[in-house]
């Protein structure tokens, strides 16, 4: 890493601790201490873009080394920061979030002034991002987990920012529960591998797995699995994530959503490839196989919610699962040793990692601007939208787009490349184990389909049609900082969208890093225009070109319309009513019977309840009042983690013994302890 | 010599696909002993529409005025990329059969909003109808299109198309005729027909596609319409041209090898056609809820020819 981009990361980093400190300096002045708090996190996020972005650029992050942030007085521990090419690649992501959300955030923190402290909340937000960018950039496990033990408390202070409402309480004590079982798992794998390598760097890491036992790697890989797939979101450790991702202030849900699961995904990839060499193969198998499970059940339970934020929240778990798919081919492709398709994999997974934070991030904001306007979440009480916020309407169909992997934007992108390493995968090996390939492709289009679906509920819910209630009847348009931020991460879609094999060209010291190959010359084609699946053959696709060939089409219906309809007028007329006297909103489609025939297809998941309660004077035909209720089963919940809490809290009762009050009784308990461990030691 | 092929290839979608609408709805009325209207009935209705003056709902956002432009030319796009007459198609470096989907995909995305758009019940039971059974279709058509495309080695039409035109394909091939058949019901479904829609019918409550429309007037009805055509066509065109590329011209035919494959690809297109309209007379519209059965039919099918491309290769 050169100069620059160090001094611009230290810039970057000391950008977030003066906001941090200037918005709690400045608590009781609401709007200095929200001009400072995200105008400083504003700041350190273009530094740290810029920075992450040149080092990418210009490979200086091949050749970086790591330097201690400050010293330590700790023995073990080193503050030291390595901006390597991975590392760069994550804090890119989290930069370019910090720049949008900031700027979005300005707008937003408003709607606090007066009721919440806004110093605090702007504090947390830059401790949070500090930490997530340290995440990133630890090069040693001490500072690794303290940075990450700092990430999920800011977090779980910020999900429980609006801690009046009973729901975000339970949701903060649910994600602290998680991420802590989850943070247990990374400490125990950490310390496998130091037992290996006596050092807590990184550095003594690298490629350590091949000279561990297989009792011991495996173990590792449960451990890292289970601890980061925790902080993913993957299933079936998820179930914090659709609950702390929507009570949350939109900007937090955004930077949760778009950054803080990919720390396990950062993980995963740091300690999957970087530390573990050549993987076995159940370990691919295992990660595709829960990949494509989160991706299928992540869309499905998205569609049957009707809370805009819980809806894009389980579309986290979604694309989760879609990343852990390419990763899980990629470990595959490594363990039978072809790294070019490693390579093409693991830049599936990435480029889709960095996708789903742009587009996720962008339909929190949009979200939280709708939220601003309307006061609820609940899509069945929005509608019309789309006439009277015109252009949050329009950001939220792109991101909308985005999502559903429809070209040309940037989710069609990740996803194509993750059919194509898919599909090549299917040639190399000949066990029946290569029949996963195309399985879970096909599983990929239907999460992709059924994503649609969502968004098509989604967007077509809350933004066309009649308004459902009288707060969706007098919304108003964001203010300008708040379009802002959306507007950068629109850009951001399209960019990403249309350029794949510019933004290819990042992601060679990553893979040049974790599997030894640079594949952005083998996958662009004609000067960049088409991008390949690695040869010409084996089939292309050009976003761009898809583009400008749909501007070059435009004519034929322009021409027909001047050839045809030059004379014709139009007019504004009601909407087709059966001869009744006007439509009312309550005769729309809603978001519960968009997606009924779903829900009744795939009723042996959802098990689906409904209770109806009609009243009616002579005939049942002419009800007077009508309750109806309908419910769905997350399975996992009331499968999994109902028992098992119903068995924790028996277990903590016959524990509660021990606790008899004396301090005697105590005395006793500790010198026991210190007596097992002294022979445990001897 | 590429914007010729575009522009041939262009014009023959647009020029095609209202008479191949034609011929299955003067076909089907044929065999159900009525006179029904002439194939070439399609070309006026859709004059007629584009002459019209337009009433859009006061509900309606822009995306109600977007969506029929959406829909006309992703089906148009789409259609570049499937070989018809000869092989490369004009765009196959564009994108393939990955991409001749996401653009269908795109349009029906665009047509299901401006279904919900003009808020009437009607189009909203018709977004949500679509939509639910597009999801379902998807895995079937793309396990039996990977079933091809791993077969070929790739997902480039154009190549796909090349390689079953070698020596050593085989009519009846268990993974081609078991994907075909997966595909044929996707076909169904994706086109709106029986027994998964009916695309005769008007308000009525077990209408899809038709209900989404039911708003629209004018040269946007027209648009929608000549869309859906052509969406039609690509797909049955796909479906020809990976399974049967009987007389499909090469890169360096000439004019001659071209005509000829015109005329097989015509032949082609009659006996599918008919093979639609046989289905459509001879079976009943299907319960909403028993076309999931009808799909996952298909997805098995396209499964066991996964299977056996894995066993017989």
């Amino acid at each position: 890493m050169n100069e620059l981009s160090t001094t611009l990361l230290t810039c970057a980093l000391w950008a977030y601790v003066a906001g941090m400190v200037g918005a709690l300096v400045f608590q009781r002045a609401e709007r200095l201490a929200n001009g400072i708090g995200f105008g400083l996190a504003a700041v350190g996020g273009c530094c740290g873009v810029l920075s992450c972005a040149s080092a990418l650029a210009t490979g200086a992050a091949t050749a970086s080394r790591s330097f201690e942030l400050f010293p330590s007085l700790i023995p073990y521990v080193r503050f030291s920061i390595h901006a390597d090419a991975l590392g760069c690649f994550f804090g890119m992501i989290v930069s370019l979030l910090s720049v949008a959300l900031s700027v979005f955030s300005l707008g937003y923190a408003r709607g606090y002034y007066g009721r919440k402290n806004v110093g605090v909340l702007g504090a947390l937000f830059n401790v949070l991002l500090l930490t997530t960018t340290l995440v990133f950039l630890a090069d040693h496990a001490f500072f690794f987990l303290i940075a990450w033990e700092i990430m999920a408390l800011s977090a779980y202070c910020l999900v429980s920012f609006e801690h009046e409402h009973e729901e975000t309480r339970s949701a903060g004590v649910l994600y602290f529960v998680m991420s802590h079982i989850g943070t247990c798992c990374i400490i125990l794998g950490f310390l496998l591998l130091f037992q290996a390598s006596g050092s807590y760097g990184f550095d003594s890491f690298h490629a350590l797995g091949d000279k561990l036992s297989v009792g011991q790697r495996n173990a590792v890989f449960l451990l890292f699995l289970f601890g980061f797939g925790v902080k993913a979101g993957m299933v079936p450790v998820h179930i914090w994530l659709p609950a702390a991702h929507p009570v949350a202030p939109s900007n937090v849900s955004a930077l949760m959503s778009g950054v803080l699961i990919k720390t396990g995904i950062y993980g995963m990839t740091r300690v999957f490839f970087d530390f573990m060499g050549t993987p076995p193969n159940w370990w691919g198998v295992t990660v595709l196989a829960i990949g494509t499970i989160s991706a299928v059940l992540g869309v499905l339970f998205a569609l049957m919610e009707h809370d805009l934020k819980r809806l894009l929240a389980y579309h986290s778990i979604e694309n989760i699962g879609i990343i852990l798919m390419g990763m899980g081919a990629a470990l595959m492709f490594l363990h039978s040793g072809h790294s070019m398709l490693a390579s093409l994999a693991l830049i599936a997974a990435l480029y889709h990692t960095i996708n789903h934070a742009s587009f996720k991030a962008l339909l929190f904001l949009g979200a939280g601007a709708v939220l601003h306007a309307t006061h609820t979440r609940n899509m069945e009480e929005m509608g019309g939208l789309a006439k009277r916020m015109r252009w949050t309407a329009l950001f939220f169909l792109v991101g909308a787009v985005a999502i559903s992997a429809l070209p040309p934007l940037n989710g069609f992108v990740s996803e194509w490349l993750t059919y194509q390493s898919l599909l090549q995968g299917f040639g190399t090996t000949t066990s029946l184990i290569r029949l996963m390939f195309p399985l879970s492709g096909a599983m990929l289009a239907l999460t992709g389909a059924l994503a649609a679906a969502c968004f098509v509920k989604a967007f077509g819910i809350a933004f066309l049609a009649q308004p459902r209630s009288e707060h969706a009847r007098h919304a108003h348009e964001a203010p300008f900082t708040m379009l802002l931020g959306q507007g950068i991460l629109v850009a951001a879609c399209v960019w990403l969208g249309l350029f794949p094999t510019v933004f290819l060209k990042l992601l060679d010291p990553v893979t040049q890093q974790l599997t030894g190959q640079q594949l952005s010359q083998q996958l662009s084609l004609a000067g960049g225009l088409v991008l390949s699946g690695g040869s010409a053959q084996g089939g292309t696709v050009s976003t761009l070109g898809i583009t400008l060939m749909l501007l070059c089409l435009l004519p034929v219906p322009l021409v027909l319309w001047v050839l045809f309809a030059r004379r014709s007028r139009t007019r504004i007329g009601p909407t087709w009513d059966c001869g009744l006297r006007g439509l009312t909103p309550q005769m729309e489609y809603t978001a519960t019977g968009f997606s009924k025939p779903l829900r009744m297809i795939f009723k042996a998941l959802f098990r689906p309840r409904r209770e109806v309660q009609r009243e009616y004077d002579f005939s049942p035909y002419f009800t007077t009042t009508l309750r109806f209720e309908s419910h769905v089963e997350e399975m996992f919940q009331t499968r999994i983690y109902r028992p098992l809490r119903w068995l924790v809290l028996r277990a903590s009762r016959r524990l509660r013994a021990l606790q008899a009050g004396s301090l005697q009784a105590y005395l006793i308990y500790i010198f026991i302890t210190l007596l097992l461990l002294l022979m445990f030691a001897l | 010599m590429k914007v010729l092929a575009i522009l041939l290839q262009t014009l023959l979608l647009l020029a095609l696909a209202p008479l191949v609408s034609g011929c299955i709805k003067n076909w089907k009325a044929k065999l159900q002993n009525r006179r029904g209207p002439r194939p070439w009935q399609v070309y006026f209705d859709i004059a007629k529409f584009l002459r019209k003056d337009m009433v859009i709902s006061e509900h309606a956002s822009w995306i109600f005025s977007f969506a029929p432009y959406v829909v006309f030319l992703t089906a148009l796009l789409a259609g570049l990329m499937v070989p018809m007459i000869n092989t490369p198609a004009p765009l196959s470096l564009f994108g393939g059969v990955l991409a001749v989907v996401g653009l269908l995909a795109l349009g029906r995305f665009f047509l299901a909003l401006a279904g919900l758009d003009p808020a009437s019940a009607f189009g909203g039971m018709g977004s949500s109808r679509e939509m639910t059974i597009s999801a379902i279709a998807e895995p079937a058509m793309m396990l039996a299109i990977f079933t091809v495309a791993i077969t070929a080695g790739s997902t480039d039409l154009s190549q796909i198309a090349q390689s079953t035109q070698s020596a050593t394909w085989k009519l009846l091939n268990p993974a081609h005729v078991l994907a075909f058949a997966a595909l044929f019901i996707v076909l169904l479904a994706e086109t709106g027909r029986i027994p998964v829609d009916n695309p005769a019918t008007h308000l009525e409550l077990t209408m899809v596609h038709e209900a989404m429309l039911l708003e629209y007037s004018g040269r946007y009805l027209a648009f929608m319409e000549w869309g859906a055509a052509i969406k039609q066509l690509v797909l049955m065109t796909l479906l020809l041209n990976v399974f049967f590329p009987v007389g499909l011209a090469g890169p360096g035919d000439g004019a001659a090898a071209l005509g000829i494959s015109l005329l097989a690809y015509l032949g082609k297109l009659l006996a599918l056609s008919s093979a639609v309209v046989v289905v459509e007379t001879t079976n009943a519209k299907l319960r909403l809820f028993r076309v999931p059965d009808l799909l996952s039919a298909a997805f098995v099918l396209a499964t066991l020819a996964l299977l056996s491309s894995f066993l017989f290769q």
